[in-house]
């Protein structure tokens, strides 16, 4: 706003209505955190802000225990499904926008519903097809779930890139004798470093933080931590151990968080991006 | 001067080169033609058959729909998802708005303060589920919290309360999403033409009556592109639900997509599962489809 | 250096669209400068593109050296481009730029890096060749953009709008740069332009063109002097051709035309009769500069109109008079110049006004020299070749 700031008692009250919000914001990760780090005994005793009277790890070790397996597991899916569909998502942008063919915007139409599609609608099939394939309750079969179903919202993104290219950049390049993976690869890709990194972090946090997927097509050995996290949040088995639970979703959410961190202007990029057609 | 044309003819590389783009989006296509359009007709025709652990073909007609309508935990699901899609759309957007509103005020350390709002947004929905499951926990949360600090008669156990802990669910989806919201909102208010607020301060408006007459109404996309991305996640809504109610006391916290994965998946209902789904979809559709002609028909206008 | 011949191209993108190019025709000789000139939407750089291979064409064939290359592909027809948004790579380096077409075609380094250095020393260019593309002025990546199609020695040169996006002072310059260059170079140059100027400053040949067709196709001089049609003649001249409505009578075997101001009136002699042109409805086209002012020569009719407004450019002022109620331009020396409300005498000399047909706009025979495109473009190539 163009009016200068200065110090008035309406200025005071957005200062203290903000950092009210700060706090409510701030206060179920500091929970998490105060919980994670205290005894089952003193959770008892004290009360979810309470300081824990000794800081013991032990939460967190047994967390880990329970569900570090899975946190691997996640790594196996994530990282290849996030790398092979941004570059699907990459290559499928390139043409629609800059080879454009008969009824290439017809597909890109029926792309884009993707971005609202409720997966509960291809749940069956896709466990028909994956089961038929030999990929049930494999790592292998959510890789390709995660694949298929961010395709939508990763071409989305290289898409609307690219069509605000200038078309006479192929042109030229053409022109120059390269061919089609020539110029995606020599004169698109590295005008693309922004974008990759939206939709890298966009995927990274769809899938790491997925759980219908991973609970309908994997079981045992082959979960996600999330199907992990909520088994063991969710079992009525033995005392509750409020402790190991905030420490396991302290460690289910930490890859996303650091993400979050250490790139937000990509991350806040992505869901605006997304937000514009998705 | 000859004019004999030497026909060249295209090399069998350049032939190649006129079909890359057709090959390399080949895959895609046939993603999206199976896995998305192939994969709806097929759960369509499940919910025609009287499909159970397994499926099967046999026609029964719309008899699925009818048992979805005549079950008690459909209308409890469906009920859940309008009380918690409506509160939890209305409460993000007013949150949002105020926040993006507030923020937009040349405020000191804006960057940090936008971070804090968004942050809950990067977690998953497990996460904050487990993480206000136990900030809900009746004796042990903010319950204890409240009367540790001197508020003696104070009592929460929505979380156990059949008729209640549906808004439990609204408080958690509000705190993951309203940052959002305010992220979406202050890129939009960042948008709006600095004349067009210079113009009403010339005439003698207010801040806030500029704000609720000219700049909020001008941001009437960014209004809907919110509305729709808040809807869609109430209606996919699963992973909170199961985190930290599990459709819990009984059915009474169920949505539609929980009971989707229950009856197809745990309860051997496949046929009636499928039918869920596809009134799921019809539920997305009857948003997605005014918006979108809206959308394409201010395009042809602009 | 390569002749280049255009027969009967058409393209069309079907699905009940108006045809984009309507059979093209048109012949340059090697080293010749071509204009395609034409409001926006003409066909001009549908048909570049077509040239360069960019688009594909439905009918008809181009012709490089009298060989065929309709059927090749955009890197095997030894054409290139320039283009209006200069189209540089953005993350690349000018040297890069500049090599990056070489490269492709894998010329061994140390050629590469001579053609950088004759390119860059043409251009004046080589304290520029580390930068990136944003780092640079609109008009330097202009020269580079004009770098990168010098560096191939290719036997055509396309130019598509070069000089649009750079402020008026610098296309000025850059356009008498554009001039040399080819005097030195000697390539034969396709240049698409929607400005008369440049068509008229740069070409050795100019292709007016109109919704897909070439209205008139001839030198600078032929299409400024003797236009086809009323479209050509109000395109290209600035300030454009005056044209001034009038009926065709006839007196004594020969036809008159009747002018008609406040001021006065004059009958102007329109030269011999020829069939079915009495009694028409026609536009008389002349340029500012033709009115002639002032005494003059006696034996020209004269009218007489009054002044309504002055715009003195500088080196002219332009006087805007009435007469058949369409507004005239004359184009008069600055201190010559009358005031607004005078009454000046204008004569019009019968061999330097033209006559255009007032429904189809076509140039009418009455002063001789008219052709249609077809004949002028027909001839063109003869001559061609």
């Amino acid at each position: 706003m163009p009016k200068q700031p200065s110090f008035s008692l309406a200025r005071l009250a957005i200062y203290a209505t903000l950092i009210l919000a700060c706090a409510v914001y701030l206060v179920p990760l500091v929970v998490m955190l105060l919980t994670s780090f205290k005894t089952p005994d003193d959770i008892r005793t004290g009360n979810l802000l309470s300081i824990p009277d000794v800081f013991t790890l032990i939460g967190w070790v047994k967390a880990w225990d329970s569900i570090g397996g899975f946190f691997w597991n996640s790594v196996k899916i994530t990282v290849p499904a996030v790398l092979i569909s941004t570059l699907l998502g990459a290559l499928n942008g390139y043409v629609l926008s800059m080879w454009r063919f008969r009824g290439s915007q017809l597909f890109f139409g029926l792309l884009l519903f993707g971005c609202f599609l409720p997966f509960q609608v291809v749940l069956l099939p896709a466990s028909f097809t994956l089961g038929q394939f030999g990929l049930a309750n494999t790592t292998g079969g959510l890789v390709l779930v995660h694949v298929v179903y961010g395709l939508a919202f990763t071409t989305l993104f290289f898409r609307n890139f690219y069509v605000s290219i200038p078309n006479a950049l192929v042109s030229a390049a053409r022109l120059d004798g390269a061919g089609f993976f020539t110029i995606f690869g020599r004169i698109l890709l590295p005008m693309s470093i922004p974008t990759i990194m939206v939709c890298l972090i966009w995927q990274f946090t769809q899938i790491w933080n997925d759980f219908l997927f991973g609970v309908v097509f994997a079981s045992g050995d082959s979960q996600p931590i999330t199907v992990a996290l909520n088994n063991l949040v969710n079992t009525s088995t033995g005392a509750k151990e409020y402790n190991v639970d905030m420490a396991a979703a302290m460690i289910a959410g930490l890859p996303t968080l650091l993400v979050y961190v250490f790139a937000g202007k990509y991350f806040l990029r992505g869901l605006t991006a997304g937000a514009v057609k998705g | 001067m000859s004019s004999i044309a030497v026909f060249a003819r295209p090399s069998p590389l350049d032939a190649l080169q006129r079909w890359l783009p057709k090959l390399v989006l080949a895959p895609s296509m046939l993603i999206v033609v199976v896995g998305f359009y192939g994969y709806i007709l097929w759960t369509f025709v499940l919910s025609f058959t009287n499909s159970r652990f397994m499926p099967s073909y046999k026609w029964v007609g719309l008899q699925q729909y009818q048992r979805l309508l005549d079950n008690d935990r459909w209308w409890v699901a469906s009920q859940n998802l309008l009380v918690y899609g409506g509160l939890f759309i209305a409460i993000s957007l007013v949150l949002g708005v105020l926040l993006a509103v507030l923020l937009d005020q040349r405020v000191r350390r804006e960057g940090f303060i936008r971070t804090v709002y968004l942050y809950p947004m990067a977690l998953s929905m497990i996460v904050t589920g487990t993480a206000w499951k136990w900030l809900l926990n009746p004796g042990l949360g903010l319950d204890k919290l409240l009367r540790d600090w001197g508020w003696e008669g104070f009592r929460f156990d929505w979380l156990v309360a059949p008729d209640r802990v549906v808004y439990c669910l609204v408080i958690a989806a509000v705190w993951q999403s309203s940052g959002f919201v305010m992220a979406l909102f202050l890129a939009g208010l960042r948008g709006v033409d600095q004349s067009i607020i210079r113009a009403a301060q010339v005439d003698g408006a207010s801040l806030p009556t500029i704000y609720l007459r000219i700049v909020l109404p001008s941001l009437g996309p960014v209004f809907f592109s919110a509305l729709m991305i808040l809807a869609h996640i109430a209606i996919k809504s699963f992973d909170l639900v199961s985190a930290m109610t599990a459709g819990g006391p009984g059915y009474s916290s169920d949505l539609p997509a929980m009971f989707m994965y229950a009856h197809t998946f745990t309860r051997g209902q496949m046929g009636l599962g499928a039918a869920s789904a596809m009134l799921m979809l019809g539920a997305v559709l009857a948003i997605l489809v005014p918006y979108l002609y809206s959308e394409l028909r201010n395009k042809r206008h602009a | 250096m390569a002749t280049l011949e255009l027969r009967n191209v058409n393209k069309t993108y079907g699905n009940g669209q108006a045809d984009t190019l309507k059979n093209i025709e048109l012949a340059i000789d090697s080293g010749e400068f071509l204009i395609l000139v034409g409001p926006s939407g003409c066909g001009k750089s549908t048909l570049m593109n077509c040239i360069a291979g960019l688009e594909d064409i439905s009918g008809g064939a181009i012709l490089v050296d009298g060989q065929d290359i309709s059927g090749m592909s955009p890197k095997d027809r030894d054409i290139a481009m320039v283009f209006q948004s200069y189209a540089l790579y953005p993350t690349m380096s000018v040297r890069e730029n500049i090599a990056f077409g070489l490269k492709i075609r894998k010329l061994p380094q140390a050629e590469i890096d001579a053609e950088v250095a004759r390119v860059a020393k043409l251009l004046q260019i080589e304290h520029l060749l580390e930068r990136k593309p944003a780092q640079m002025s609109g008009g330097q990546q202009q020269r580079v953009a004009m770098g990168r199609a010098l560096a191939r020695r290719p036997k055509i040169y396309l130019f598509d709008e070069p000089l649009s996006n750079l402020d008026a002072k610098l296309r000025v310059e850059m356009r008498t740069e554009i001039k040399l260059m080819h005097q030195r170079l000697k390539t034969t140059t396709v240049y698409v332009t929607h400005d008369q100027i440049e068509a008229m400053t740069l070409g050795d040949k100019v292709a007016v063109m109109k919704d897909g067709i070439i209205q008139q196709f001839g030198t600078p001089r032929e299409i400024y002097n003797d236009p086809a049609n009323l479209f050509v003649a109000g395109f290209m001249g600035s300030p454009p051709m005056n044209f001034i409505p009038l009926r065709l009578q006839r007196r004594e075997g020969r036809l008159f035309g009747l002018l008609d101001s406040a001021d006065g009136h004059c009958e102007l002699p329109l030269g011999e009769v020829e069939e079915g042109l009495e009694g028409r409805e026609v536009i008389l086209g002349v340029r500012p500069e033709q009115v002639l002012v002032g005494a003059g020569s006696g034996a020209l009719p004269g009218i007489r109109a009054e002044v309504q407004v002055l715009e003195p450019t500088g080196p002219d002022t332009l006087a805007f008079v009435e007469i058949n109620q369409a507004k005239v331009c004359v184009r008069l020396a600055p201190d010559a110049a009358p005031r607004a409300g005078d009454s000046l005498e204008l004569q019009f000399a019968p061999d330097k006004v033209l006559l255009f047909d007032a429904q189809s706009g076509e140039r009418l025979g009455a002063l001789g020299k008219a052709r249609s495109p077809e004949r002028l473009a027909r001839v063109a190539q003869l001559k061609g070749r």
